[in-house]
């Protein structure tokens, strides 16, 4: 049977087919869906751990008590949990375990670029990286295999464009699975002390010997020999942007991109006569291949930066692409994406940007706030650094920094990675406010659950953390809620926090506009009426989709009705749009926003 | 044959069912017993920001996006979307309108103009180009969310290798029961637009 599969679906389907049955992730695009589909499978445990190295712990217990474990994560979440990766390289797996990592080149969804291959080359565990659906389901089961067979945990690599893209995959059979855990002792090998490391590092380079000498024959390291003078070395997705626009030449396809198979390459390069390496982002696969001596061109015509496409493969190597249109210069206002309308982020953020302070921000919906006319931002660098930042410029500001410094932090990532930097302004006598944005959900990647929202992944009613009783057993004194649709209240508490003295933490609790769960008021949609309407624009600056400025001149003469000599128009609402959170009616001081 | 792939490329805005409408044409490639791939990049983009989704089918497909200077039908749900991936059209590639203005941020705040001249760029460049109004379609039918469905009615048209009935059948096994009427009527609309 056959279906048109993304590469997460695949992945999760074939984890299933060879018998996987226990998955630990956090979520993070373009990877979420991985653990979300497998979820789904009859018989398994999945779990949306706080953070990716939480995630791998859990996925390192589970293989040494025998399970096939997978751990999946987006790129940036790899360096969350190298601290367990890079020993759990030393003791093996026992039962076997494949973590995923999901890059984003070109930066769809991510804070940087960062090309996970170096990871295993840094902790020397094997990467396979799919080009497809197809591939991502046959690879899984690859990447287990090789797990058990030479006791090592194993990177697959994907990419945005295998994650998101859809293909059809042939699908299988889930082989018989039988219950193979049970404890075994083994400190030796289990136990990183050093004189136990020390014996394990020898054995990691064995292993690593052993895989060198088994990507020789792996069947996946493909050579395709066509038309010999000009051979392409490549892997992942880039095979296909190539194969696109250039069937007749040949290509040494590479299934496992560490470690590479160095007598293949040799053996390909001595067959053609001029060779390529088409490789996105790092020249990771091109590095290794020129410290071979060989003669190969990367980097000289493929930028470093940004996914690849067809066009842009054969404009390297041919040096122009003829089939392009000549378009006259063209004025596009851009479209980024927007905080939805009745997002309980708006009014939060449209009072921390009238106050001036300084807002260290953090990875989530509200980061979308930095942006015109909210600008409610100031910066933004990894999950958690909101807190430690806000700590640390309040520190280095002395009392310049005084009622002027603000971490933001959503739910989800304040239990992934800003309890700990909480208690550390506790601990150090922080003087910066903390304002954790509670939706209810993990609403950037797609409304996972977390710790606090009272829900497992598989649906399971379970504990609910309480942020306040959290933030006071850290040793935060001054704990306030706020509801951010209240835009008066939301602005008082905000400055009474600011001008007192050590940290306080604020918890602005509202649902999430697309979480259903918790929709439990009804809200009629607003609209506004051109008779009251003074042309102010002060509703514009909260940045919500529905509102728009409609200029008298581009009006008929008849609905034109002025308030003042300078009014230059009105604000309208699109009421089909509008969920009614009534922030703009709180703003409107001519009182022109009403239900409709 | 040189290129034996066609390239569909869907574009629009966030919320408008592109990436159903472009699911909906694989699987009647699929059915047509053509190999296809699609790709779209979720998360951000979602939130009200420009969407695309890539098409590509024919005997062997490799690359589930196409280059520039690729494409050969390009349907724009929105018309300013229609100018942010014009260069992605080939030189005599067609494409199909839906006549709707959403202003970006930039446009509702007065800092930029949303262009007047949009379908006139379009025609200048491009021999085939077919407007129509997918939300009036989709309201007639008797669902404003039907407009992606009319849409699909548009491009039935000009893919005339395949049968209004296996269009017509992944119609009915794609949606819900209770909608599958109202998506049918907004798909013959689109034909007759």
């Amino acid at each position: 049977m056959h279906e048109l599969m993304s590469g997460n679906e695949a992945i999760a389907r074939g984890a299933y087919e060879c018998g996987v049955r226990f998955a630990s992730a956090y979520p993070g695009t373009p990877s979420t869906e991985i653990n979300e589909e497998f979820s789904k499978y009859e018989g398994v445990y999945a779990e949306w751990s706080p953070n990716e190295k939480i995630a791998v712990e859990v996925g390192i217990g589970a293989a040494l008590a025998g399970a096939k474990s997978m751990v999946v994560m987006k790129h940036v979440g790899v360096n969350v949990a190298a601290d367990p990766l890079f020993t759990v390289s030393y003791t093996g797996t026992n039962g076997a375990l494949v973590i995923i990592t999901a890059d984003d080149p070109s930066m769809h969804s991510s804070q940087n670029e960062q090309d996970n291959r170096n990871y295993a080359k840094f902790a020397k565990i094997p990467m396979l990286e799919p080009a497809d659906s197809q591939e991502a389901k046959d690879y899984i089961k690859i990447a287990f295999d090789i797990s058990k067979e030479f006791d090592t945990p194993v990177f697959l690599r994907m990419t945005t464009r295998v994650s998101h893209s859809k293909s059809i995959v042939r699908l299988e059979d889930p082989v018989d699975t039988k219950d193979t855990t049970e404890i075994r002792h083994n400190p030796a090998k289990y136990v990183m002390v050093p004189f136990h490391a020390r014996v394990r590092r020898v054995q990691v380079e064995k292993r690593m010997q052993d895989l060198r000498d088994f990507a020789e024959t792996f069947s996946e390291n493909r050579m395709e020999i066509n038309d010999k003078d000009v051979g392409i070395i490549t892997a992942g997705m880039p095979y296909n942007y190539a194969k696109d626009v250039f069937r007749e030449y040949s290509y040494l396809k590479l299934g496992m991109v560490y470690p590479l198979p160095v007598k293949l390459i040799r053996e390909f390069a001595s067959k053609v006569k001029q060779f390529y390496v088409v490789e996105e982002l790092d020249p990771f696969i091109e590095e290794q291949i020129k410290a071979l001596g060989l003669n190969v061109t990367g980097k000289e015509i493929f930028p470093y930066a940004n996914e690849f496409d067809p066009g842009m493969v054969k404009t390297a190597i041919e040096g122009k692409n003829d089939n392009l249109v000549d378009l006259p210069p063209l004025k596009i206002p851009p479209r980024p994406p927007n905080l939805c309308p009745g997002c309980p982020h708006r009014g939060l953020f449209y009072v921390l940007g009238k106050l001036k302070a300084f807002v260290t921000g953090d990875i989530g919906c509200y980061t979308l706030s930095f942006m015109k006319p909210l600008e409610g931002m100031d910066s933004c660098i990894c999950m958690g650094a909101s807190i430690g930042m806000a700590h640390g410029m309040s520190k280095a500001l002395k009392d310049k920094g005084k009622g002027k410094v603000v971490g933001v932090i959503g739910d989800s990532t304040f239990i992934h990675s800003g309890i700990i930097p909480l208690l550390n302004m506790a601990y150090n006598k922080s003087n910066a406010v903390i304002v954790i944005c509670d939706n209810k959900t993990t609403a950037m990647t797609g409304m996972q659950e977390h710790p606090a929202t009272g829900f497992t992944l598989q649906g399971e009613e379970t504990k609910s953390l309480d942020f306040a009783t959290l933030a006071s057993a850290l040793g935060i004194d001054s704990v306030r809620v706020i509801d951010p649709y209240d835009i008066k209240n939301t602005r008082t508490v905000m400055k009474e926090e600011l001008s007192k003295d050590g940290p306080s933490v604020v918890i602005s609790r509202r649902a999430c506009a697309l979480l259903n769960r918790d929709q439990t008021e009804v809200r009629k949609p607003l609209k506004i009426n051109p008779e009251k309407c003074t042309g102010c624009k002060i509703c514009l600056g909260l940045g919500c989709p529905p509102i728009s400025w409609k200029n008298f001149e581009n009006m008929p003469e008849s609905d034109v009705k002025k308030k003042t000599k300078k009014q230059k128009g009105i604000a309208v609402i699109d009421s089909s749009l509008c969920n009614g959170c009534t922030l703009c009616q709180q703003l409107c001081s001519a009182g022109a926003i009403e239900e409709v | 044959m040189i290129n034996a792939v066609t390239n569909i490329l869907l574009t629009g805005v966030g919320g408008q069912g592109i990436l159903l409408a472009s699911e909906i044409i694989c699987k009647v490639m699929i059915t047509s017993g053509h190999d296809v791939k699609k790709s779209e990049v979720h998360g951000m983009a979602q939130r009200g920001g420009s969407v695309n989704s890539h098409v590509r089918y024919g005997e062997k497909v490799f690359s589930p996006i196409a280059g520039k200077g690729d494409v050969d039908i390009l349907i724009s749900f929105e018309k300013l979307e229609t100018l942010r991936y014009l260069d992605y059209l080939k030189p005599d590639g067609m494409i199909i309108i839906n006549d709707t203005e959403l202003y970006p941020p930039s446009v509702n705040l007065g800092e930029a103009t949303y262009p007047e001249d949009i379908l006139e760029i379009v025609q200048k460049q491009f021999e085939t180009v077919k407007v129509v109004n997918a939300s009036d379609i989709a309201v007639k039918a008797g669902n404003i969310r039907t407009a992606n469905t009319a849409m699909l009615g548009v491009l039935s048209m000009y893919l005339d290798t395949i049968g209004v009935d296996v269009w017509k059948n992944v119609l009915r096994n794609f949606f819900p029961e209770k909608t599958v009427k109202v998506n049918l009527i907004a798909f013959d609309l689109g034909r007759k637009a």
